[in-house]
């Protein structure tokens, strides 16, 4: 699997996302410029990891989705390329058009950082077919602007087309206001567009990827993906 | 150009904060009246915070060498090699005055200023912990800078991009006009790539890197130099403003330009911004500097010299550029969307020499500036001796389970996750031990090195006995160290008192500077960095003698570091050390028997000593399943933190020859908690080491039982301990 992390001025994950795509691909992925125009050739999937691009000025995302590389962005998510975006990555997708909605302030108003349980709503899907259906995974959640609001035709969308692949739930996978941090409308912590072929999710699987630093449950999605890219060729 | 520069009056001198035995100092070194411009640059090199005038003296005596010290204090930070070819960096800084002004500037920008202390010097920052000292809860103003300081923080660390791991929360009325932000920054670099400050070789272009000039924070430095009185309100245009997306780039384009070799020394602009950095640059290499105003970066229009000179506008540095890669470091600087600006030159004069609009504005001795800075042996009187308070003369106000759940409960010992969880700990993907231990834990690289890091220090022992106090800083944070199975290696203070013109403050600060010398000394636990915060104070009440020590240590292999945790039931609890109920100057006497008495606890530190090796030869040997260092609060505090961290309780025994009081809460020193399977292998291990240990029960089951007393289910204490600070800064309690 070729993967290509995007890199905007003030991403700062980017680190994290390369170590947990090298130990599970085996291979060290294409760090990519803003400002380049071009995607490297082959490249399977792109990652948009998290941090805070251009000082979340304007507004999260927002000056990032306009970048030059963007259209090359695009252009790969329209052929059905594989976009997976975290945190600030998937800011940046809504504000980019790649998915819908948007990701407000934390109900509480502050910044969180901690671990969070996550039910993982369907398996079959690239992101999640190293996962089944139901499983409630555990990984940190560090964001300040978190709280995904989207008006209630796109919900009944996105639930209706069951494209809510990741919500917040309690550690036996039942969503309660209790174990929504950041109040995201139904608990929504990571969608898919309507073709598919891009994620968007708040929590780091990244950081999760290591025994020896204490929880793998983020291994099951970059492993997952790895698998499809195996299968597919 | 006809200068406009105010003239020289007294109360001009006075607003710079010059005493008139310093301006007239000024006025002989110079030979003449200084113009405004020299004024403020003298104001600024002279003033407490950059001059370090009435602590110098006493900060030569302290321990500064080992061999694992590659740079200890008088650069921007303190290095130390961690072998593998690679070297931590790390300092400790306060921001106390701005953040009582502008809690979320002032705290941000502390931060702000810490990590260009670290990466100035080529090393990518790590980790960051902090210190926090805030007044009563009661206090109007205490919700209010906790909510600020933490938010500028969090909000400026995060951004940032590096993971804030670790540090101390207090509360206590005497910080109620003045709090305390100790912000550490620990980075790794190349042992072989450090870069410096002092500028070497005549006609080197001198050149400004960053975020462009405004009018924030002029006279900042000043500011921190004297006490606040009622019109502290009106000092926030005193405050800097922090931008930590600026700070990012300029850590990538930096990093980028010692990458390329393009640096021959480079200096951050911190406290008096440009003055002090080109001045402190020159003067290191015994080198004159020139500077033309006209070519600084402003964001503003019609600064004058006054201005630009001692503006702390942030996310700037100043660097001596070797002349051959100017177009390649101004092309990376362009890449990174920042200022790239030849301001000056090099010089063989010794002269600092400053022109705008090309005018002189100043011409001064460079090395004087620093060099003939007032250095004062203030007088000072010692505290009288306090009394060792006798347990058997306190009698318990409330049970032993009654005591133990206030104290868990309470300001100082409760849960600090609402102040940790608004800080990224987890970014980098490092962080082995996260807060709520001993210390943090964070992986070098990939490892399989990694770094422990804490930030210590107890006030009220300090300012019951500023000698055994220091020493106790420095001890707190070598057990800290120990606790997780690291080898302590340096440590950084930061100084925290009140007036020195008051000798019973300088008391203090000479007291706790023997302290931290002796305990420092006998640890092999060399001072590579500090800083110094003086005039604390607010309409001439002081705050407690805090004199902050972050810590440093190694692990070979992050996998082996121990934490706090039980780990299984029926396993034996362990004490190392000896308790004789010292209830002077502890929690329990403060915060259960109201009084705040006595003298503190004294510091045996070849017990320290021993007792540290002996916990690490315990962990290295897999010989115990769970380690927890004895501080605030006492034994049984400590026994709850581990039963509260694994939901796991445990089974007590009842302690004899000391008052049950005194032996669950007394804060006797050198004194650390353990679990272990067998139970036998540690005993012998102590006797062999001359050890004093006792056992002390068994884990096992969801209570903490002692004997005699109503059994404390885990899930109650959980409770307690996690509701006070968040229900308190919620405004309901």
């Amino acid at each position: 699997m070729k993967s290509a992390v995007l890199v905007f001025p003030g991403i700062n994950r980017e680190r994290d996302m390369a170590r947990a795509l090298r130990l599970l691909s085996g291979r060290e992925p294409a760090m990519v410029w803003h400002a380049d125009t071009a995607l490297p050739p082959g490249t399977d999937l792109v990652v948009i990891p998290g941090g805070f691009s251009y000082g979340d000025y304007l507004r999260c995302g927002a000056i990032a989705a306009r970048a030059p590389i963007m259209d090359a962005m695009r252009a790969f998510a329209a052929r059905g390329g594989l976009v997976l975006a975290v945190c600030n990555g998937f800011q940046i997708a809504c504000e980019a058009g790649l998915l819908p909605g948007v990701l407000m302030r934390n109900a509480q108003l502050r910044f969180i950082c901690r671990d969070v349980y996550l039910r993982v709503e369907r398996s079959d899907t690239p992101f999640t077919r190293g996962y089944n259906a139901g499983q409630v995974i555990r990984v940190p959640v560090a964001h300040g602007e978190g709280n995904y609001l989207a008006d209630g035709e796109t919900i009944a969308r996105l639930e209706g087309e069951r494209r809510v692949v990741f919500r917040y739930s309690s550690p036996d996978g039942m969503v309660d206001p209790n174990w929504n941090h950041n109040g995201a409308m139904n608990a929504i912590a990571g969608i898919i567009n309507a073709r598919g072929n891009v994620l968007g999710m708040m929590p780091h699987p990244e950081n999760h990827v290591e025994a020896a630093m204490g929880r793998t449950d983020g291994r099951g999605l970059f492993a997952g993906l790895v698998d499809h890219f195996k299968q597919a060729a | 150009m006809i200068s406009n520069e105010p003239a020289i009056t007294p109360e001009l001198i006075a607003a710079h904060g010059l005493k008139p035995d310093e301006y007239a100092r000024l006025v002989a070194l110079i030979g003449r009246v200084p113009s405004f411009t020299e004024l403020g640059i003298f104001s600024a090199m002279w003033n407490e915070h950059c001059s370090y005038k009435s602590s110098k003296i006493h900060l030569r005596t302290l321990p500064t060498r080992a061999p694992w010290v590659i740079q200890g204090p008088g650069e921007n930070a303190g290095v130390i090699d961690i072998g593998d070819g690679l070297a931590v960096v790390f300092k400790m800084e306060s921001h106390n005055h701005p953040s009582y002004i502008e809690p979320y500037q002032g705290a941000a920008t502390g931060v702000g200023g810490i990590l260009r202390d670290v990466f100035t010097m080529g090393a990518r920052p790590i980790a960051c912990l902090n210190a926090l000292s805030f007044g009563d809860p009661g206090h109007p103003r205490t919700r209010n800078l906790v909510a600020g300081v933490v938010g500028g923080i969090g909000g400026y660390g995060n951004s940032f991009g590096v993971p804030t791991v670790g540090g101390e929360v207090r509360f206590h009325r005497r910080y109620d006009g003045n709090c305390l932000v100790n912000a550490m920054a620990v980075g790794l670099a190349d042992a072989g790539k450090i870069f410096y400050s002092a500028a070497s070789g005549v006609g080197m272009p001198i050149v400004y890197l960053g975020s462009k000039t405004g009018r924030d924070g002029i006279h900042g430095a000043s500011m921190a130099s004297a006490e606040f009185g009622a019109d502290a309100e009106e000092k926030r245009p005193t405050v800097q403003v922090g931008d930590p997306f600026s700070e990012k780039l300029l850590l990538e384009a930096c990093l980028e330009i010692m990458a390329k070799d393009c640096v021959i020394a480079i200096q951050d602009m911190g406290a008096a911004g440009l003055t002090c950095s080109a001045v402190e640059m020159g003067a290191k290499g015994d080198l004159g500097v020139t500077l033309d105003l006209d070519k600084v970066p402003c964001r503003e229009t019609g600064m004058s010299a006054y201005e630009m000179m001692l503006s702390e506008s942030q996310e700037r540095m100043l660097m001596v550029l070797k002349p051959e890669k100017e177009e390649e470091a101004a092309a990376i600087f362009r890449k990174w969307g920042l200022d790239f600006a030849v301001v000056g030159e090099t010089t063989p004069t010794r002269r600092f020499l400053v022109r705008h609009g090309g005018v002189v504005m100043a011409d001064l001795p460079i090395k004087e500036l620093g060099d003939e800075a007032p250095v004062y042996d203030r007088p000072f009187t010692e505290p009288a001796a306090k009394p060792m308070i006798d347990a058997a003369l306190i009698k318990p106000p409330m049970g032993i389970a009654d005591a133990l759940e206030k104290l868990i409960g309470s300001p100082d010992l409760c849960s600090k996750r609402w102040v940790f969880e608004q800080y990224d700990h987890v970014i980098l993907g490092n962080t082995v031990q996260r807060p709520g231990g001993d210390a943090a834990v964070v992986r070098v690289n990939d490892g399989p090195m990694a770094l422990a890091l804490t930030s210590d220090v107890t006030p009220r022992y300090c300012e019951a006995d500023p000698f055994e106090g220091g020493k106790q800083a420095v001890a707190e944070a070598w057990r800290n160290l120990s606790a997780v199975g690291a080898r302590p290696l340096a440590l950084t203070d930061n100084l925290n008192f009140g007036n020195p013109e008051r000798p019973e403050i300088m008391g203090q600060l000479v007291g706790c500077i023997r302290g931290i010398g002796e305990a420092s000394r006998a640890l092999d636990f060399p001072i590579v960095s500090g800083n110094v915060s003086l005039y604390n104070e607010t309409n001439g009440r002081a705050i407690l003698p805090t004199p902050t020590i972050g810590g440093v240590g190694i692990l070979n292999d992050f996998t082996k570091s121990m934490t706090i945790a039980f780990k299984a039931e029926g396993e034996s609890i362990l004490l190392i050390g000896e308790s004789h109920g010292w209830l002077g100057q502890s929690l329990y006497l403060r915060e259960i028997c109201e009084r705040e008495e006595g003298a503190p606890p004294p510091v045996d530190l070849a017990a320290e000593r021993r007792h540290g090796e002996f916990v690490r030869a315990l962990i290295r040997d897999g010989l115990v399943t769970a380690a927890h260092d004895v501080s605030d609060g006492g034994l049984l505090v400590a026994l709850a933190e581990m039963a509260m961290a694994s939901r796991i309780g445990a089974v007590l025994e009842t302690p004899s020859g000391v008052a049950a009081h005194a032996f669950w809460f007394g804060e006797d020193q050198a004194r650390y908690v353990v679990t272990a399977k067998d139970a036998d292998a540690v005993i012998q291990q102590a006797k062999a080491a001359t050890v004093p240990l006792t056992r002390l029960g068994a884990t096992g089951g969801r209570v903490l039982g002692l004997a005699d007393e109503r059994p404390l289910p885990i899930g109650d204490l959980l409770a307690r301990f996690e509701e006070w600070l968040p229900a308190y800064m919620a405004g309901s309690n």
